[in-house]
C-alpha cells in the first residue's frame, strides 16, 4: 500500500490525492527565502535610501544621490572597479597558466606524495593571511613590488591557487582516461592528445576554476590592504573604509557592484561544474 | 619513471609559487612569533594568552560550531535534493539556496550587518509579525552574528559539493530501501551521507580553515571583546606595531587548522587504504 502511494514522483502524480506536507514544505521554504533574499533587500535598500533611522522599517527618503557621489569624478569607485577587475584578469590567467599543468599531472600521472601536495595548495587558505601578507609586504618594499598592480597579482594568485589546482585536477580525472588513450593509439604525441582531447572535455571545469579564482581576486580583502593600499585601489577596501566610517550608503553601493558578478556565476555555475567533476575535488 | 619526472616538473612551478609566496613568508613569521627584542623566547605567547587567551577559545568555539551547524543544513539541503518527492519543492530548493554561494565575506559582513542590527529587517519583520515589540529588539551583532554570517556564506558551498557527491550515487539502492519501507530520513542517515562521507568532510574542512583566516566578518560584525583570533592580530598590527604577538596568535591558529588537515589526511589514507 505504502509502495503504491509513494512511488517515484512521476507515477505519484498519477494518483492525485492531497498532500497534507505542502504547509510544513512551504513555511520552510519560505523562511530559507527570507533568510536568504531578507539580507540582500535590506542592502539594496541601504543603497537607494537618503535617511534611515531607528525606529523606521523603512527609509524615510529615497534617491539616488549616493550612487551619484559613489561614481563622480571625484569619488574613485571607478578607479577601484577598473583597478580590481584588472587585477583580476592578471590573476585568472597567471593562476591558470600555473593550474593547468599542475592539474593535470595530479591527476593523471604518477606522484610521489600526491596528497601532501595536495594539501600544501590548502596551505595559503589554512593560516590566518595577516601575519603572511604583512611578511609578503616587507619582502615586496625591499623588491620594490609594494603598492604595485603585479605584487597585489602575485598574493591573489597566491591566494586562489588552491581553488585553481583543486578544481582543475578534479576536471582532470573526470575526463575518461580512455579517450586519451585512444588518441596515442592512433598515432597522436602526447601533447596532442592533451590539446585536442583532454583539455577541451576538461574545460568547463577549468572555466569554472577560472571564475572562482576571478572572484576570489574580487574579494580578497586581507593582502590587497597590506600590499595593495593605499596606492592600489580596489572594491574591498573602499567598501570597508566606507563601512568603518559609518557610510552606510556607499559602503552597500560598493558591496552591491562586488554583488552581481558573483550572482551571475552563482546562476550559471552548473553549467561549468557538473556533478562528476564536483564529487572528485579533493580526490 | 619519466612519467614521475614530467609530473613533477608540471607540478613545480604552481609547488614554487606557494613556497615563495607563501611559505617563506609563513617561515618568517613562525620565526618572528618566538623573536622578542632581538632574542628568542616565549615571551609573546605568555603575552598572547594572558590578554587573548578568551578569544582563542571564542574562536575554536565559534568555527567549530558554525562548521557543525554548516554540516547539517548541507546534509538537510542536499538530502532533501535528492530524495525529495516534490519535484516543485525541490526546483525551488535548488534555485534557492545556491544565492549567497559566491558572495564575497566583506559583502557578507556588509549585508548582515544592515540585517541583523537593532533596526535591520530581521527585527522590523518579527515586529510587523507581532512576535516582537520594538522595545524588545535586540541587535544580533555579537557571536551569533558571526555564526550566522559564516553558516549563511559557508553552508551553500558544502551544500553544492554535498549534492553533487549524492547525484552521482547509484540510485539502486536508494530505491529498494524505499521499497522495502525505510523512511527517507533513515535513507539519508544510513544510505546516503557514509557514501558522501569524504566530499562533506572536504568541504567542512576548507570551510573551518576559510573562517579561521577570514578578517572581514569579525571586524565588520563584532569587533569588541570577546572577538575572534583575527581581529585581534590586525588590531596588534595597527594599533602596536607589535610582530611579536601578532605572529604567535598566527601560530596559535595554525595550529589550530593544522590539528583540522590532520583529520582529513588520516581520513584520506584511509578511504584509500
Amino acid at each position: 500500500m505504502t509502495s503504491l502511494a509513494t512511488t517515484t514522483p512521476a507515477t505519484g502524480r498519477r494518483l492525485p490525492r492531497i498532500d497534507l506536507w505542502w504547509l510544513p514544505r512551504g513555511l520552510v521554504l519560505g523562511l530559507l527565502a527570507f533568510i536568504i533574499f531578507g539580507p540582500l533587500t535590506n542592502l539594496v535598500l541601504w543603497t537607494v535610501a537618503e535617511r534611515w533611522y531607528f525606529p523606521h522599517a523603512l527609509p524615510l527618503e529615497y534617491g539616488f544621490s549616493y550612487w551619484q557621489r559613489v561614481f563622480s569624478p571625484r569619488g574613485n569607485a571607478m578607479e577601484s572597479l577598473a583597478n580590481s577587475v584588472f587585477v583580476a584578469t592578471l590573476t585568472v590567467i597567471a593562476a591558470l597558466a600555473l593550474a593547468v599543468p599542475a592539474g593535470y599531472a595530479l591527476a593523471r600521472l604518477k606522484l610521489p606524495l600526491r596528497s601532501l601536495i595536495l594539501i600544501a595548495f590548502l596551505i595559503p587558505q589554512a593560516f590566518p593571511n595577516l601575519p603572511v601578507y604583512v611578511n609578503i609586504a616587507r619582502l615586496f618594499y625591499g623588491l620594490g613590488l609594494n603598492g604595485t598592480i603585479p605584487g597585489v597579482v602575485l598574493v591573489h594568485v597566491t591566494h586562489g591557487l588552491v581553488y585553481a589546482v583543486w578544481i582543475a585536477t578534479a576536471a582532470f580525472s573526470a575526463v575518461d582516461r580512455e579517450l586519451e588513450e585512444a588518441a596515442r593509439s592512433i598515432g597522436a604525441s602526447a601533447l596532442r592528445a592533451f590539446r585536442d582531447v583532454t583539455l577541451p572535455l576538461a574545460a568547463p571545469g577549468l572555466m569554472a576554476s577560472a571564475i572562482f579564482v576571478f572572484l576570489e581576486s574580487l574579494d580578497e580583502f586581507t593582502g590587497s590592504f597590506f600590499v595593495g593600499a593605499p596606492d592600489v585601489n580596489l572594491l574591498p577596501l573602499l567598501l570597508y573604509t566606507a563601512g568603518a566610517g559609518g557610510n552606510y550608503q556607499i559602503a552597500s553601493i560598493t558591496a552591491l557592484l562586488l554583488l552581481v558578478p558573483s550572482i551571475a556565476f552563482m546562476l550559471v555555475v552548473e553549467r561549468f561544474l557538473k556533478a562528476d567533476v564536483l564529487s572528485r575535488v579533493g580526490h | 619513471m619519466s612519467k614521475r619526472l614530467l609530473g613533477l616538473i608540471l607540478v613545480l612551478p604552481a609547488l614554487a609559487t606557494i613556497t615563495l609566496l607563501f611559505i617563506v613568508p609563513l617561515g618568517a613569521s613562525v620565526v618572528g612569533a618566538f623573536e622578542v627584542e632581538g632574542r628568542y623566547g616565549l615571551g609573546n605567547f605568555d603575552k598572547a594568552f594572558a590578554l587573548y587567551s578568551q578569544d582563542i577559545l571564542f574562536t575554536v568555539v565559534i568555527v567549530s560550531l558554525s562548521t557543525a551547524i554548516i554540516g547539517l543544513v548541507a546534509i538537510a539541503i542536499g538530502g532533501y535534493l535528492t530524495l525529495g518527492e516534490n519535484p516543485h519543492a525541490v526546483a525551488v530548493l535548488r534555485w534557492l539556496y545556491r544565492w549567497p554561494l559566491f558572495i564575497p565575506f566583506i559583502v557578507v559582513g556588509q549585508v548582515l550587518r544592515t540585517f541583523l542590527a537593532k533596526n535591520g529587517m530581521m527585527n522590523n519583520t518579527l515586529v510587523s509579525l507581532g512576535i516582537l515589540t520594538p522595545l524588545e529588539t535586540t541587535s544580533f551583532l555579537d557571536w551569533r552574528g558571526i555564526v550566522i554570517a559564516f553558516v549563511w556564506k559557508q553552508a551553500p558551498f558544502v551544500a553544492l559539493l554535498v549534492s553533487g557527491a549524492m547525484a552521482s550515487l547509484d540510485r539502486g539502492t536508494i530505491e529498494a530501501a524505499r521499497n522495502l519501507g525505510a523512511s527517507r530520513l533513515r535513507i539519508l542517515i544510513e544510505i546516503v551521507v557514509p557514501q558522501v562521507a569524504t566530499t562533506l568532510i572536504v568541504g567542512l574542512v576548507l570551510s573551518f580553515v576559510t573562517m579561521m583566516s577570514v578578517l572581514s566578518v569579525p571586524l565588520m560584525i563584532n569587533a569588541q571583546s570577546p572577538t575572534m583570533i583575527t581581529a585581534d592580530i590586525a588590531f596588534r598590527l595597527n594599533a602596536y606595531r607589535d610582530y611579536g604577538v601578532a605572529n604567535a596568535l598566527g601560530l596559535i591558529s595554525l595550529l589550530i587548522t593544522a590539528s583540522i588537515a590532520w583529520i582529513y589526511l588520516r581520513h584520506n589514507v584511509r578511504s584509500r587504504a
